[in-house]
């Protein structure tokens, strides 16, 4: 077989062919291996990159002093717990809204024009542009409620900035759940309330916490948002948990240094907040994947 | 997982009528009710939801005609000239910005993307494949004001010696940054789609004499060719759409942009420039809002572009 493959191709007219076409495939793979390892070299490089001019030099001080205008040495520590507190607020605002939306679209829903049409909405509102979101939070909170610039403000339209991604997540995972569970659930005499809980969510957690972890890293580093409706100053007290006082979160403050404030040390404070901010959406996707890969290991055995 | 003692009568697959009569507020008729109201609840939210949409269009929408009352159509779309202290409000630059950066980031990222994507879902084995993943992954998670830090500390200087050009921010720098935060988006969608061609497909190239090269190019990427626009429109949505990256390394500077290394804006970065420093009330602000507006309604035409696309992949 293989010696009539030889004789043909020596026959072939298009010989002269093969071998660009051998060619080809040589460069091609080769560009594509140099490409590949480059990218993931440069994936790699950019995080050493933030992290290690940053990271050496944390100090408590910094990470809780209270941030200065005008003298060196500020810290972040406002900045920084405004981030987790905006982040958790909008976290428990999204998450139950988004999951019983997404559990509506998986569970109850039925198959007609209408919910097509919900479904676009959800799809269209998880693609607006973050900074429609911001532009709304002043709408709303600024002008309509007249709160002015707050932590309240900016965690409710980070909430909403991530509200649909959440539904979309949970439609899915609960979608993918094998049938045979539901119905196994059923059989036993449980109400539709009682499987959704009981056999269905607990089911579709790895999907739900994944896009849980996706939304927490997206709303910690999210600045567009809290510069318009939670400004860039903070009330320059430690441990403040008001609702009303403008919340600049750590992701805010490295663009605010970085291009606006007047601090001498500003290039050195800006290293170190995007170092810790790194860091801790590093952590984030950590620590909430651990008990998923703890999960998935027990499921398995 | 379910409490053996619940004799809950006879059920409907997922309806669980109440059929016997008991106590009135007796265990059956908790579940029972428990049952409607969660499913209320439920609709409520996904009701909400939607209703988040319409609010945004219509706040942005009312709030955005307004400029109609003092600026004409034409100057608005048609003008160049961005100076609300002189009573100018043309907002072409910053659309012909917004669609320069675009296409700009599109024209660097979609090649290497694709490239990438044939690397992840035929090249490497399956191990390194599941090491690489997440790794693609950590990339999408990097706040984007970190990326615009690196871009003005790190690619703003590079451009800077190599170009000879005294300030260096523009659509050049911001396409470079835009390009590594979209990066990661195309090729991972278009990988899973590369990944989902069957498996025949490329069997079957390969058993008529075809190299790699000529099958993941003439038979892997038309097959995923409609995952694959899915990918590159919404790496576009998140190009047209971001804000912090742009506005840290483009220069903010309200002039045309003929030139690749000229400061220009984007309509993102100009809103949220000058948002922040604007009475509510002004036309200036009515302006900036119907630049939202365009944003929002631009994104929201990619989305119906995509369901086409979707449902244009299955009927294939």
């Amino acid at each position: 077989m293989s010696k009539l493959n030889i004789t043909t191709a020596d026959r072939n007219p298009f010989s002269g062919k093969r071998g660009m076409n051998s060619f080809n495939n040589r460069v091609f793979t080769i560009l594509v291996w140099t490409l590949g390892i480059a990218v993931v070299l440069f994936i790699l490089g950019l995080l050493f990159l933030i992290l290690k001019d940053g990271l050496p030099k944390l100090s408590w001080s910094f990470l809780f002093g209270l941030p200065s205008e005008i003298d060196e040495g500020g810290g972040i520590g406002p900045a920084l717990l405004n981030s987790f507190y905006i982040l958790f607020l909008s976290l428990v605002i999204a998450i139950p809204l988004g999951m019983a939306a997404g559990i509506y679209l998986a569970e109850f829903a039925p198959d007609n024009k209408l919910i097509s049409f919900v479904r676009i909405c959800v799809e269209g509102l998880a693609s607006v542009p973050s900074i429609i979101f911001g532009l709304f939070g002043i709408a709303l909170f600024v002008e309509m409620f007249d709160l002015g610039l707050t932590i309240l403000g900016g965690a409710v339209s980070l909430a909403f900035l991530n509200l649909p991604v959440l539904t979309r997540v949970t439609e899915e995972s609960i979608r993918s759940v094998p049938k045979e569970l539901k119905n196994a659930s059923f059989a036993l005499g449980a109400t539709h309330l009682q499987t959704i809980i009981r056999a269905l969510i607990p089911a579709a957690m790895n999907g739900i916490i994944t896009g849980i972890c996706l939304v927490a890293g997206r709303a910690f580093g999210e600045s567009a948002v809290i510069i318009l409706t939670a400004g860039v100053t903070t009330s320059g007290e430690m441990w403040d948990f008001s609702l009303f006082s403008p919340g600049e979160t750590l992701a805010v403050h490295l663009w605010y240094v970085q291009s606006e404030a007047i601090v001498p040390d500003a290039q050195d404070i800006a290293q170190k907040s995007a170092a810790v901010l790194v860091f801790f959406v590093l952590l984030i996707n950590l620590v909430f994947r651990i008990p998923l890969w703890l999960n998935s290991r027990r499921m398995t055995r | 997982m379910i409490d053996t003692s619940s004799a809950a009568g006879q059920i409907d697959l997922g309806g669980s009528l109440l059929t016997g009569s008991g106590k009135p507020f007796d265990r059956r008729k908790r579940l029972f009710v428990m049952n409607r109201l969660f499913r209320y609840v439920c609709i409520a939210c996904a009701a909400f939801v939607c209703l988040i949409l319409f609010l945004i269009l219509l706040l942005m929408f009312r709030t955005g005609v307004l400029t109609f009352g003092d600026v004409s159509f034409s100057e608005f779309f048609l003008s160049a000239e961005w100076s609300p202290e002189t009573e100018q409000y043309g907002a072409l630059l910053f659309i012909f910005g917004t669609f320069a950066l675009t296409l700009l980031t599109l024209m660097i990222s979609v090649p290497l993307s694709l490239l990438i994507a044939v690397f992840l879902s035929t090249f490497i084995p399956a191990w390194l494949k599941n090491v690489l993943r997440p790794v693609m992954d950590l990339l999408v998670g990097i706040p984007s004001v970190v990326y615009g830090y690196l871009g003005l500390t790190v690619l703003i200087p590079i451009i800077r010696d190599v170009t000879g050009t005294g300030m260096g921010d523009g659509l050049l720098a911001a396409a470079l940054v835009l390009t590594i935060m979209v990066l990661p988006t195309i090729s991972r969608i278009s990988d899973d789609s590369i990944s989902a061609v069957p498996k025949k497909f490329s069997d079957a190239s390969y058993a008529l004499g075809a190299t790699r090269f000529q099958t993941v190019w003439k038979v892997l990427i038309p097959s995923a060719r409609s995952g694959i626009m899915y990918a590159v429109i919404l790496g576009m949505a998140r190009a047209i759409g971001e804000t912090m990256a742009v506005v840290m390394v483009i220069g903010n500077t309200p002039q045309i942009a003929d030139s690749l290394l000229k400061p220009t804006s984007v309509l993102t970065s100009n809103i949220v420039m000058q948002i922040a420093n604007v009475p509510f009330d002004s036309t200036w602000n009515y302006a900036l809002y119907l630049m939202g507006f365009l944003l929002l309604a631009i994104s929201l035409l990619m989305i119906v572009g995509v369901r086409w696309l979707q449902r244009k992949g299955a009927q294939q």
